[in-house]
Parts: C-alpha cells; structure tokens; sequence
C-alpha cells in the first residue's frame, strides 16, 4: 500500500470505485459544507474537494477536506498550481497529511482570468506533471524538491486529471502516459459525453498497458437541463458534448429532462462497469450534491464495499 | 525588440503639472520601431503638452537619443539636462532607469509602460515572444515558447482546457502546446515531449547581470 487510503484499498480488491465531488463554500459557512458532504456519507467511496475551482475564491481545499473527513467522507484534496509556489505546495501537501487525508489531485488550474480575481498573477511555479513527480519524491524518496530529508514523509495516493477529447486525440494516450511516468496512481478523467472518443482512448491505454499502473475513473456529469448541456458544449474550454446527447434531452418532456440526464448519466456508468482498463468512475453532481443517493442507487453501486 | 505603448495621456499630465520645464527624451531603438517613444512621438506628446498646459505655463522641449540604453548616449544630454526641473523618459523601463541613474536629481516620469519583448507582425502590430526567464527551453519545443505563449507557462503539454486549436483564455489565442506538437509532428520530432520536463528554475526572479565571457577582467577595473 502506498497511503493506505479508502480509495487505494477498494481498487486494490478490485471494485468499481465510485468517487464524487463536494466545492468548497464561498465563506466559512461549514453547515452547508457539512450538509454537501452528508449527501455523498456512504454513497461514495471519496469526495474531491476542489481547489478555488474556476479561479473563484473558496474556503481552502485542505480546510474543506478535514470537514469532510470529520463527515465520515474520505477527502481527495486538489490542488492547482495556479494559486501557489513549490514552497507552499509542500507545506500544504505536509499539513493535509499531517491531519489525516490520504488523497490528492494534482491539477494546472483554471486560468485567473475565469474568476473573481482576474488581475491577480497566475503562480504556475509548477506545472502539473511536475507536481505529481513532486508528491512522488515527497512520497517516495522522503525528499522535498529541493533534496533535503523530510521527517515523515506523506503518504499520498497520487491522482491527475485528464481530457481524452482534446486535439490532437492521437496525442491524448501520450499525455496520460507521461501522468503514468510521473508518478499518477489513479486517473480521474474530464466529464464523459463522447463516448465514442472515450472507449477509443481506453483501448489505446490497454495497448499501452498503461491501465496496468494507473487506475482510470471516467467523469460522470449527470445534465440538469437542455441548458446546461448547450453552456458546457458551447462556454466549457476542453468539454465534448456530442448533439445527440443535447437531442436526447430536448426530446423529452420538460419536467423530465433532468431525470433523462440522470439516465444518460446510469446508462455510462453500465457501459464503464464492462469496460476492460476502467477502474471506476468519478460522479461530477455540479451543485447538485443531493442527488447523489438517487444517482449512486440508480446506477447500482451501492452499497459501497467496506475495505 | 522591446516593445512599449505610450501611457494614457492624462497620467502623463498630472505626473508633469506643477513643473516648469520638462525636457522629453526620446529613445531612437526599439520604442521608435515600435511607433511608442521615438523622435516622432515625442513631437506629438509634446504638441499635446503645449495645448493642454499653455506654452507659457510649461516649457516643453525635446530630445531623442539613439538608445536611453547607454550611458555614452545618455551624456548627451548631460549639458541639456541642466535647464529643465523635471525629464519625462519614452523609453522602455530600462532606458527610463538608465535616464533617472543619469541625472539622480532630477525628478524622471515614464511616458510609456513597457509591454514585452516581441516581434513585427505588421506596421504597428507586434506580438510577445518571450518573457527572458533565463532558461531557454525552445530547443526542445520547436522554437515556440510555452513560458510565454501559454497562459500557464506550462513546461509538460497543454492543460485540460485546450479548446480545440485555441487557448481556453480566448478562442482567438492559439493553444502554444497545440502549435509546438505540429511543428514537432512535423519534424518528427515528438519523441522530445514525451520526456518529462523538470520543475524549471525560475532564475528571473532575482535583479540579473550579465558578463559576456573575456570582459570579467575588464569589468573587475571597471571597479563596478
């Protein structure tokens, strides 16, 4: 075991993973944090908490994720690379170990100029691969960046991100592999619609035998309305939302559109459950924590195995 | 070159106003190819000076030098300098500096913000290129800079929001890591980027100087 965390030991006895997502409150409001997390309580075996996600500030990642263990919910703690240096990345990276959590994501960041803050300087002292094979160092050798020993060193689950949509689509099997070669231990990919692009992608990670060292969790985003779906196609840089999916929404009746995105939504995960290199998946519910028991028990992974 | 745009004119008047002869330098190089700080547009801030103070207010003159850059050039102003009580500079930061360390008494404004180290795309159309971070990665990277042309400075492939061909900042913005994996598929060159690009060591991030090799003797009597 490399940290001994929830999500290490279920895909270590080989389930489907199901991971979800909780953001952090715009404040110190920790009722309506507690109250997100309590959604995901034994319907999911991890919770990302994001990190200043769209370049809007939040109550911080780390903070957020020790509520969310104090909930009884393993945090994946995220980090971006926009908001800090390699100094305070460390200290980060020590502190959240220091109290317990045992995941984390490591991710570039949306550009500032997304958020509440456009002006501000873009820190990127890192670039993601380099935080990876930073956590790993710190990890695996016992060494900060700069060299020097760590006393008591993190033991980490190491995840990445990745967008198999993204041109050049030949490149995108290259880009996960250099994650792999970094350091990644798990793989949570961006939001899922294309599924064409998607088994393609996988196939060429089995080829690769990339899926042999790498757990892969496709994004699941279940769609609330016809709206949403036409904003992510159209205003969401690196999202891929085929027309079919949008048709498929339009076609059924207004009250029902969210639930036929819920289906759509089931409908992949079924297809992931059989898909030869895929370890699980991550359920992305933007803001929309309280439909997680109803999305977990509708596409039949519960009840979470306890590992 | 150095690539500058002058300060809106208003900044530039309330910084001057209150003096009573103000001597504007101009920079013969690069702001002058750039349309910002040359012979030219000191004429021009100059005549708008005039007809926003009233000649008998503040005395205007005008000076351009080949390259605020250099002391040698700098000491021709030596005698000028003298009769005025305050020089506003059109140069880029670093001529602006070299003016002020020039005559430390006199008080020295910036007439331009200083924007970037880019190229000509066009008359008046210049593009940045490169941010001098010290240490060069084009070789590996088909001579495009990530440090600069990506919005993130990334060193390891693009980020996941790569719009297609643009930059997830604006759809006009070419992803930099889209174009440096065409010109490398191009060369048959991609074997470079599926190495992993070290954590880069950020050494713009202290005041530099350089020494070319063979002057280290010379600048040891230089005694600076």
């Amino acid at each position: 075991m490399k940290s001994g965390s929830n999500l290490e030991k279920i895909l270590k006895a080989g389930h489907f993973a199901f991971t979800g997502e909780v953001g952090p409150p715009r404040g110190a409001n920790v009722e309506a944090l507690r109250e997100k997390v309590s959604y995901l309580k034994g319907n999911v075996d991890m919770a990302n908490i994001t990190d200043n996600q769209t370049a809007m500030v939040r109550m911080s990642s780390w903070a957020a994720s020790i509520i969310c263990m104090q909930e009884g919910v393993e945090p994946n703690f995220q980090m971006v690379c926009r908001d800090r240096n390699r100094l305070a990345m460390q200290a980060d990276i020590l502190g959240a170990y220091a109290h317990g959590i045992r995941n984390m994501l490591c991710l570039s960041g949306d550009h500032q100029q997304f958020g509440d803050h456009p002006q501000s300087k873009g820190v990127f002292d890192l670039d993601s691969m380099q935080l990876i094979g930073m956590v790993k160092k710190m990890r695996d050798e016992g060494k900060f960046l700069g060299g020097a020993d760590i006393d008591g060193p993190p033991e980490l689950f190491i995840g990445a991100a990745a967008n198999p949509f993204a041109e050049p689509f030949e490149w995108r099997v290259h880009r996960l592999a250099k994650k792999v070669a970094a350091g990644a231990d798990f793989v949570q990919t961006q939001c899922v619609f294309n599924m064409e692009r998607i088994r393609a992608w996988v196939a060429q990670a089995n080829d690769m035998g990339l899926t042999d060292k790498v757990a892969i969790l496709p994004g699941i985003t279940p769609m609330k309305s016809v709206g949403m779906a036409k904003y992510m196609k159209n205003k969401v840089p690196g999202m891929d939302v085929p027309d079919e999916i949008i048709k498929r929404l339009q076609g059924v009746d207004k009250k029902n559109v969210a639930d036929e995105g819920i289906k759509i939504a089931c409908e992949q995960i079924e297809e992931f459950k059989e898909m030869k290199g895929v370890a699980g998946v991550h359920l992305m519910a933007i803001e929309w924590e309280h439909k997680v028991p109803e999305i977990a028990e509708r596409a039949g992974v519960l009840p979470r195995p306890e590992v | 070159m150095i690539v500058a745009e002058r300060k809106p004119f208003d900044e530039i008047k309330n910084m001057v106003s209150g003096y009573k002869k103000v001597l504007t330098v101009g920079c013969g190089t690069c702001v002058a190819v750039c349309l910002a700080g040359g012979s030219k547009e000191v004429e021009t801030l100059n005549a708008e000076l005039n007809l926003a103070f009233g000649k008998d207010k503040i005395e205007f003159g005008a000076e351009t030098v080949e390259r605020q850059c250099d002391m040698e050039f700098l000491a021709e102003l030596d005698a000028k300098a003298d009769e005025y009580d305050a020089l506003i500079s059109m140069a880029c930061g670093a001529g602006i500096q070299f003016l002020a360390e020039r005559f430390p008494n006199k008080p020295v404004f910036p007439a331009v913000n200083t924007s970037f180290i880019g190229v000509n795309l066009d008359v008046g159309w210049y593009e940045e290129k490169c941010r001098a971070c010290g240490t060069c990665v084009l070789g590996l990277t088909g001579g495009i800079c990530p440090v600069t042309l990506c919005a993130k400075s990334l060193f390891n492939g693009p980020c996941g929001g790569t719009n297609q061909k643009s930059c997830e900042i604006d759809k006009d913005q070419p992803c930099a890591w889209y174009k440096i994996h065409e010109r490398l598929a191009g060369q048959d060159r991609l074997g470079q980027i599926i190495e992993i690009s070290p954590p880069n060591d950020w050494s713009n991030q202290k005041p530099r100087k350089v020494i070319q090799p063979g002057y280290e003797e010379r600048v040891k009597a230089l005694g600076r």
